[in-house]
């Protein structure tokens, strides 16, 4: 296969918005993303709870629930807007080129279904193979995931795996026709913290082998710094700053990210006081005018809260949304 | 206990479900329905006696008189013979009664279900209509409308029976569209046919299999009843419907004519939901 040029992003989106129009008025959980994943890379997408980043992967996909659509933006995918595509179309997208793997290994595998006839579902739609060569395919792909005794295990229902086998069988589900980029909604959430360094492992080297680009959404920034390259992270359904991970987590150039760096132990440091982000998140119903994250903010100035700061790039990978991000650096050097 | 217990292997192969034939009550239903089904069907070895054939000598007969086991009806014919010929038919039309709602019930209930707005909308409108009217008085008026005989029993109760069938499997489907193993399968590319027929329904078709025991149940009564009222089986094909409502003149002399064919009613009746519960358990999964 002839995968997109090297230095041109595999995955485009562009001003995505996204609009759920409730009881108490209209919500833009999406408001105005743009990210670029490049071929063979893992790009991490995080943000606390409500900031968007769940709705941002869904509606790549066009998964997103009934109440919420897409009102503007692009998600350029192999030269198609896939948010335009009808659904006999995109069918073919799901699974076959672009595959999904969900937060919940407990209730994202159909529970009446043997194991091996769901990993087998995908080859047998999108690669025209029959039964018999699906099956073979599943236990290959099982023996590949490190299910022990895959054979045996074909046959086998989900409750009678644990549940980081579970998540092994999701991820030899999304690897089952070789797609070009794996979508992750939390995968690892819902795991006990050595389980989920298995399944991480598993999934960058998998990944890596088959040169899978990787879009990986989190709350869990420990997980981004294990598996990705590039990061970015996203507040009241924006993004607010972008960079490599090694760049975002060695000189956050926003507050906001500075706060999460802060809140969250890191073994590197220890002793080291975890300073909470004070606040709590907007409403989306009726965000702040200006940075929308300026009433949490200690470098908040005036003009914070009057002009509404666009994500900037600073160079060729980094970008911020923070009017005054020189801050962080000077705060970051009163540290150290 | 004093000893540390090590824990078992991480996941244990179990059995998925307990042994079918390890389930007290659907064995039960399953056995007493075999012998029912299996002394209807086996009927000619059973008896020597035509269900048809009047003899105008001998009617009325106690139990035992004349040979026969139990007695005879007032045109001389053969209650014993007729209750077996008569519960092959009744079965026969109660199973097919029940297969075509089933099928019917369940495809509009899962397409309401899944794709929910009009399509809902539509069948849900349908199904409020034919449920305002009671069941048999919409049963009755059908066959009335159509003819007596077996043909319009089909119609008359599939008319009338799919609407139980879409009420449940849309509420189940309606719930269980929500959960995340069908946004696992459309975010796999998987068609709306393939993930209602692959995913959905064999997740929430236990209901309805369970419904169907007792709905057979109600079939057989609603053949019964339109017999009685002569408006089903037609003499001289036996029934046992019509061998109720013919033995009712003579209940104070020769009772065995109605509450034979009544007992027989009840019987298959328990046979089936027992058959429904221990598949009810049986069919949930996880259950051992």
């Amino acid at each position: 296969m002839s995968g997109p040029a090297s230095g041109r992003a595999q995955l485009e989106v562009s001003d995505l918005r996204v609009q759920i129009a409730g009881r108490h008025g209209v919500v833009h959980p999406v408001d105005g993303v743009s990210l670029e994943i490049a071929p063979g890379e893992a790009t991490g997408l995080v943000g606390e709870s409500g900031s968007g980043k769940s709705m941002t992967l869904r509606s790549i996909l066009g998964l997103l629930p009934p109440e919420a659509t897409v009102t503007s933006g692009k998600v350029v995918f192999d030269d198609t807007d896939l948010t335009r595509l009808p659904r006999s179309r995109l069918n073919k997208v799901r699974g076959a080129k672009i595959a999904m793997i969900f937060q919940e290994p407990m209730s994202a595998l159909n529970p009446v279904m043997r194991v091996g006839n769901q990993i087998a579902e995908g080859p047998l739609i999108h690669l025209g193979m029959s039964r018999a060569q699906a099956a073979r395919r599943a236990i290959e792909l099982m023996q590949r995931v490190g299910i022990p005794d895959p054979e045996r295990r074909f046959r086998a229902f989900p409750h009678e795996f644990s549940g980081g086998m579970r998540q092994r069988v999701m991820i030899a589900m999304a690897l089952s026709c070789d797609p070009e980029l794996i979508l992750c909604d939390e995968p690892t959430t819902a795991l006990d913290v050595t389980i989920q360094d298995q399944i991480l492992r598993l999934l960058a080297r998998l990944c890596r082998e088959s040169g899978t680009s990787l879009m990986f959404v989190t709350h869990d920034l420990p997980v981004v710094a294990q598996v990705c390259h590039q990061v970015a992270v996203m507040y009241a359904g924006r993004i607010v700053e972008r960079g490599t991970v090694s760049q975002v987590f060695s000189r956050p150039l926003h507050p906001y990210t500075l706060g999460l760096l802060r809140s969250a132990p890191d073994v590197d440091r220890p002793g080291q006081s975890l300073v909470p982000i004070g606040g709590s998140p907007p409403s989306l119903a009726s965000p702040p005018a200006g940075c929308r994250f300026h009433p949490r903010c200690k470098f908040a100035e005036e003009d914070c809260k009057v002009s509404d700061p666009p994500l900037r790039l600073l160079d060729a990978s980094r970008a911020t949304a923070c009017l005054h991000y020189e801050r962080c650096l000077d705060e970051i050097g009163a540290d150290t | 206990m004093s000893t540390l217990s090590v824990a078992p292997a991480a996941t244990p192969v179990r059995s998925r479900r307990g042994r079918w034939y390890r389930q007290p009550t659907l064995m039960a239903g399953l056995a007493l329905l075999a012998v029912i089904a299996g002394m209807c069907f086996a009927a000619p070895l059973l008896t020597s006696f035509n269900p048809d054939t009047q003899n105008l000598q001998e009617p009325l007969a106690s139990i035992g008189q004349y040979g026969h086991l139990l007695g005879t009806d007032q045109e001389g014919r053969d209650t014993w013979a007729r209750l077996l010929f008569g519960g092959q038919v009744d079965l026969r039309v109660a199973l097919l009664a029940v297969i075509f709602p089933f099928i019917i019930g369940t495809i509009l209930g899962s397409l309401a279900g899944y794709f929910g707005s009009w399509v809902d909308a539509v069948i849900m409108r349908v199904i409020d209509i034919v449920v305002a009217f009671p069941f048999f008085v919409l049963v009755i008026a059908l066959v009335f409308v159509l003819g007596s005989g077996e043909k319009s029993i089909y119609i008359a109760i599939t008319a009338v029976g799919w609407v139980s069938y879409a009420r449940i499997t849309r509420g189940e489907i309606t719930v269980a569209k929500r959960q995340e193993y069908v946004l696992a399968a459309q975010s796999g590319g998987l068609s709306s046919p393939r993930i209602i027929g692959r995913h959905l329904l064999p997740n929430v078709i236990t209901q309805s299999i369970v419904y169907a025991m007792s709905d057979i149940v109600q079939n057989i009564v609603a053949i019964v009843t339109l017999s009685y009222l002569g408006l089903g089986i037609q003499p001289p094909t036996p029934d046992w419907g019509t061998m109720i409502a013919n033995g009712q003149n003579f209940l104070t002399t020769q009772w065995q004519l109605t509450t034979i064919p009544g007992l027989a009613v009840v019987i298959t009746g328990l046979a089936l939901s027992l058959t429904g519960d221990g598949l009810a358990d049986l069919l949930r999964p996880g259950s051992s």
